[in-house]
């Protein structure tokens, strides 16, 4: 194989100074034609639902309302993953400025960023960003305004609706849907909610133009893709790369040589064995048939060496434990995947019974309220079937 | 701009309003699917998902108590995908249950084991949880036991308490395999703001939380040949009792029941319907007072609004939530303590009995009544007043236990003395009761007239809204009320604390100038009490409503100061209204509790 690397793009995270310009450029247009741009940009949300941005921008902009409100998602639960952290410390004008086309573009008059409880050593460089931006506005004539918001620390207050629950100082319990936020969200208002790296995509495509960032990646997976590499790998660390490697290329790239698996999208996502590395494509269309998976990006590098069992079991015990604990599939459902592959390497039930669990699991898949509880099944499913006799033996 | 939407339900078209659930539009055609958290008088939870439907080409299922229907929709609640869900729902809820029915409370009228015996849990299902788990069972209140291990999580207690009560005793703590209900602290329910007022009781599907139960006291009570046992019977018992006993709701089984009390074996059946007239001459002559008190004497500490006290849930609330209003509450006790302290004086000297061999039970409405009779305030007969309180739901058990058929009991009438009653009495029962009792004898005292309503109905005060107000002006009264003349009596009755509520801080505002008030912390009034059978929704209370207003109307007094037997208390005992016997008997007095 002549290069082995993949292609290091440099879209999110390139320093540029130019928001006062990219701002001016794109008040001057019409909100009809932003939100157009936005839409033929083919860029999804990358907070892990992969939903198309554009199309919520729009939603949320013909939804009847008098207050508004614009939330980047900084919540980044996902253990191992880091992006959004980084992004928000590299280039938060670009996302700063990403909210404010949005307020502009939908009517809202208010953002705010949900950060994560532990990136709370964030706060001082972000506002005083957040000053700098609000004086650029005031000069741009914009009475967009921007908050931060500091969270508690569960998981589940990454969800959109926990997350407006736990702002509007509620317990962060997911509520049910519809209605969706983009017409009933924070404090009941039309919502964009947006993930801090989708927000930061926005500032490229407005400053580039929608066509630099169609070329990027394939079919329905445009543009780039900023990823959380950990587990067995010499290089660790956050990459960002064009959508629509194959799996096979990537652990190419970033395993130590004897990749056994990949977990595509952190505890919520999917295991790829090593058969399947080649047919893998990373993009929506190479998630099977995922969606609502939580904070896209973490890609997880499992060798050898690595026991599939305790992969698992660590999976479930986090879900076990961060489950809102609301509806009866996630809160039960969990706890009995967990203590029913324990009784089954134990011997105390037969492997027969990891069939009724894999029951179970679809089950929760099309009965769960929340993203949470419907997307255990993926890594449940894609680990049992794909490691059986590691289950068992 | 509700459009009509049609949609098929197990291939039957139908079509209902925009906003519509699919689980509402599935009742309209009379398709039934099974519900745990979902609860016809709360908000929509959709937490349990028993409720899940199919819908024809959606990968996955519906939650048919939050979703709304749309245009086209095909649903199936009976797909075998559907069915497998639903079974794993109630399998999984099985697991973490401390699934001992045969030892429960709820034997027989629970939810959860409706569904499971439905859809056949067998043996072999999930791996039983409760070993893993630590749970506890709170059982040092006089009025509630809650049983962690019995818990579904639906969460109806929760949305109760804040929504119907807006107490919020109870939330939602932990998350994951922990998450669980509980109260301030995880203190025991006794010690936090509860008001003991049942309604949680009322809505939740399992045992996980229930009255505490004195069945088994009052049993070997009944048994003891030296006691002599003394029953009273709350007026809305008997618009509601016949629901726990096989018969519809809305039956007045006043006469069985007192036949079934008897053949229980207490030695005296009497009427709290009887205290309620005479709290009615003892209250509306505390409002007289103290109107006379505030426009003629000018006295500037005299307090008004005068509110009711006769429900403890509403008192307890007060004591908590606006300790400085408790010089409004009337110091009536309520007809169940007055009662109480009668018996065990008045009443026991009439049948010469000595008033420690004299035990005292009421059927009640209510758990937070059994609260009440522990209070130490009720004691002034110099024993406890009230002995046991026992729901209309513990009575009609004891009715089953003791193998009586009570539909085909004869009817019976109450004993003499304390057994009277007037229909203003009765209708203490409903909301707005209370006020339009003491309307019919305050009007009357003051201007020697009965008050302006065709048949004694003040409609204005009756009704199932939450907060009612009413206005009567009086003209041409009687010499010794003249201060009264042109005086607009301004009424307000509320039900349900959250009601409550809205009206004292409206009170706290000064936005009102309320002179008296009415409050029932129950929804409906004590009909609907946190002791009355299960279920409970807006048309069963409305059914009892109209049973109670019957009742009244059947009786030929209808006015509390008419009641004979009132009359012959005061002239051989009480000698006068607000008296010093009154007072050492029948008066009481609140305490400040604090806000959490
Ligand atoms: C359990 C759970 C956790 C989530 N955590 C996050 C998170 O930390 N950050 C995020 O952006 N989105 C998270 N999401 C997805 C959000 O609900 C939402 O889809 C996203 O913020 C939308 O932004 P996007 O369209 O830009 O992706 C989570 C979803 C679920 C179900
Ligand atoms: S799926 Fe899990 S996290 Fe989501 S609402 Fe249900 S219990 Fe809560
Ligand atoms: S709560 Fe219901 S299911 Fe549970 S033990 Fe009691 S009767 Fe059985
Ligand atoms: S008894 Fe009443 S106040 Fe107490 S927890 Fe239940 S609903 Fe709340
Ligand atoms: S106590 Fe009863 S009503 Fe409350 S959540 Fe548990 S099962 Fe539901
Ligand atoms: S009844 Fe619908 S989710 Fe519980």
């Amino acid at each position: 194989m002549a290069n082995k690397k993949l292609k290091r793009l440099d879209l999110v995270f390139k320093d540029e100074k130019d928001t006062e310009s990219v701002l001016k450029k794109t008040f001057s247009r019409s909100n009809a034609d932003v939100i157009n741009d936005l839409i033929s940009s083919g860029l999804k949300g990358r907070g892990g639902a992969g939903f198309p941005t554009g199309l919520k921008w729009k939603l949320t902009a013909d939804a009847k309302g008098d207050e508004k409100y614009v939330i980047c998602n900084a919540d980044e639960g996902e253990p191992g993953t880091f992006k959004d952290r980084e992004i928000l410390s590299k280039v938060p004008h670009k996302v700063l400025a990403g909210m404010a086309i949005c307020g502009r573009v939908t009517g809202a008059k208010k953002g705010f960023i949900y950060l994560r409880g532990e990136y709370r050593f964030l706060l001082p460089g972000l506002n005083e960003e957040i000053e700098k931006f609000h004086k650029l506005l005031e000069k741009l004539d914009c009475r967009f305004r921007v908050e931060v918001f500091t969270g508690s620390g569960a998981y589940i207050c990454g969800e959109e609706s926990a997350l407006f629950e736990s702002m509007e100082g509620k317990r962060g319990e997911p509520r049910n849907k519809p209605p969706f936020p983009t017409t009933s969200g924070y404090r009941g208002k039309p919502t964009v909610i947006n993930n801090v790296e989708t927000l930061a995509h926005t500032y490229s495509i407005f400053k580039y133009g929608p066509e630099k960032f169609q070329d990027l990646g394939v079919q329905d997976s445009r543009g780039s893709k900023v990823f959380s590499v950990s587990g067995d790998t010499p290089n660790p660390g956050i990459y960002e790369l064009e959508f629509g490697m194959t799996l096979q290329k990537f652990v190419d790239d970033f395993g130590d040589g004897d990749t056994k698996a990949v977990q595509v999208g952190g505890a919520s996502g999917f295991c790829v064995p090593r058969k399947k590395f080649g047919k893998t494509i990373i993009g929506y269309q190479g998630r099977l048939q995922g969606e609502s998976l939580p904070t896209g990006g973490s890609m997880m590098i499992f060798n050898s060496s690595r026991s599939m069992y305790n992969v698992l079991h660590n999976y479930l015990d986090f879900f076990v434990e961060e489950s809102c604990g609301q509806c009866t599939p996630c809160r039960v459902g969990t706890q009995q995947l967990l203590l029913g592959i324990e009784a089954v390497k134990k011997g105390e039930r037969s492997s027969s019974y990891l069939d009724k669990l894999l029951e179970l699991a679809e089950t929760m898949r099309v009965t769960a309220k929340c993203g949470l509880g419907q997307s255990v099944a993926n890594s449940f499913a894609s680990i049992v079937e794909n490691f059986k006799e590691e289950m068992i033996y | 701009m509700s459009e009509i939407i049609n949609l098929t339900i197990d291939n039957v078209p139908v079509s209902v309003k925009e906003g519509t659930t699919i689980l509402e539009a599935a009742k309209k055609i009379n398709v039934r699917i099974p519900t745990l958290c979902y609860h016809q008088d709360l908000c929509v939870a959709g937490n349990c998902r028993v409720c899940v439907v199919e819908q024809k080409g959606a990968d996955r299922l519906l939650p048919s108590c939050a979703m709304p229907v749309s245009e086209g929709m095909e649903i199936l609640t009976n797909s075998l995908k559907a069915r497998n869900a639903r079974k794993h729902m109630i399998e999984l809820l099985v697991s973490e249950h401390r699934a001992d029915c045969t030892r429960c409370y709820k034997n027989g009228n629970c939810e959860l084991q409706e569904l499971s015996s439905e859809y056949i849990i067998g043996e072999d299902g999930f791996i039983d949880l409760i070993p893993y788990k630590e749970y506890t069972i709170d059982h040092y209140s006089p009025s509630i036991i809650k049983d962690d291990s019995k818990c579904i999580r639906c969460q109806r207690c929760v949305r109760t308490c804040n929504e119907l009560q807006k107490i919020g005793a109870l939330a939602v703590a932990y998350k994951g395999k922990d998450m669980k209900i509980s109260t301030f602290f995880e203190k025991p329910m006794f010690e936090v703001v509860c008001t003991n007022c049942g309604q949680c009781i009322n809505r939740c599907p399992t045992g996980a939380l229930t009255e505490k139960t004195y069945i088994d006291r009052v049993w070997a009570e009944i048994n003891h040949e030296d006691k002599h046992v003394v029953v009273q019977t709350a007026p809305a018992v008997r618009v509601a009792l016949g629901e726990a006993l096989g018969m519809e709701p809305g039956e007045i089984v006043t006469g069985k029941l007192v036949a079934a009390l008897r053949r229980l074996g207490f030695d005296s059946v009497l009427d709290t319907d009887f205290t309620a007239d005479l709290t009615i001459i003892e209250e509306g002559n505390e409002l007289l007072q103290r109107l006379k008190k505030a426009l003629v004497d000018k006295d500037p500490d005299v307090r008004l609004p005068l509110t009711t006290s006769c429900s403890p849930g509403w008192v307890k609330f007060i004591e908590h939530a606006f300790p400085e209003y408790l010089d409004n509450v009337s110091t009536a006790k309520s007809p169940q303590q007055m009662f109480g302290a009668l018996a065990k004086t008045f009443y026991a000297k009439k049948i010469k009995v000595a008033p420690e061999n004299i035990v005292s039970i009421s059927i009640m409405p209510c758990t937070a009544k059994k609260y009440e009779a522990d209070r130490p305030e009720m004691r002034s007969s110099g024993y406890k007043d009230v002995d046991y309180v026992l729901t209309t739901r513990e009575l009609a058990l004891m009715i089953r236990q003791a193998g009586i058929d009570f539909a085909s009991l004869p009817d019976d009438d109450y004993d003499s003395i304390m057994g009277e009653s007037s229909g203003a009495g009765v209708i203490f029962g409903a909301t707005g009761g209370v006020m339009e009792a003491a309307l019919r004898t305050a009007y009357e005292i003051v201007t020697g007239r009965e008050v302006p309503f065709k048949n004694l109905n003040i409609t204005p005060v009756r009704g199932m809204e939450g907060v009612r107000e009413a206005t009567i002006k009086i003209e041409d009264p009687l010499p010794e009320w003249k201060f009264l003349d042109g005086v607009e009596l301004k009424c307000c009755v509320a039900h349900g604390l959250a009601n409550a509520k809205k009206v004292m801080d409206a009170v706290k505002a000064g936005t009102v100038g309320y002179h008296f008030i009415e409050i029932m912390a129950c929804p409906g009034g004590c009909l609907g009490g946190g002791g009355q059978p299960i279920p409970t929704n807006e048309e069963i209370r409305e059914k009892r409503t109209a049973a109670i207003y019957r009742e009244d109307e059947n009786k030929p007094i209808r006015k509390s100061h008419e009641n004979p037997e009132v009359i012959r208390l005061y002239k051989e005992f009480l000698k006068e209204p607000l008296g010093e016997i009154s007072h050492k008997l029948l008066h009481t007095h609140y305490r400040a509790r604090n806000r959490y």
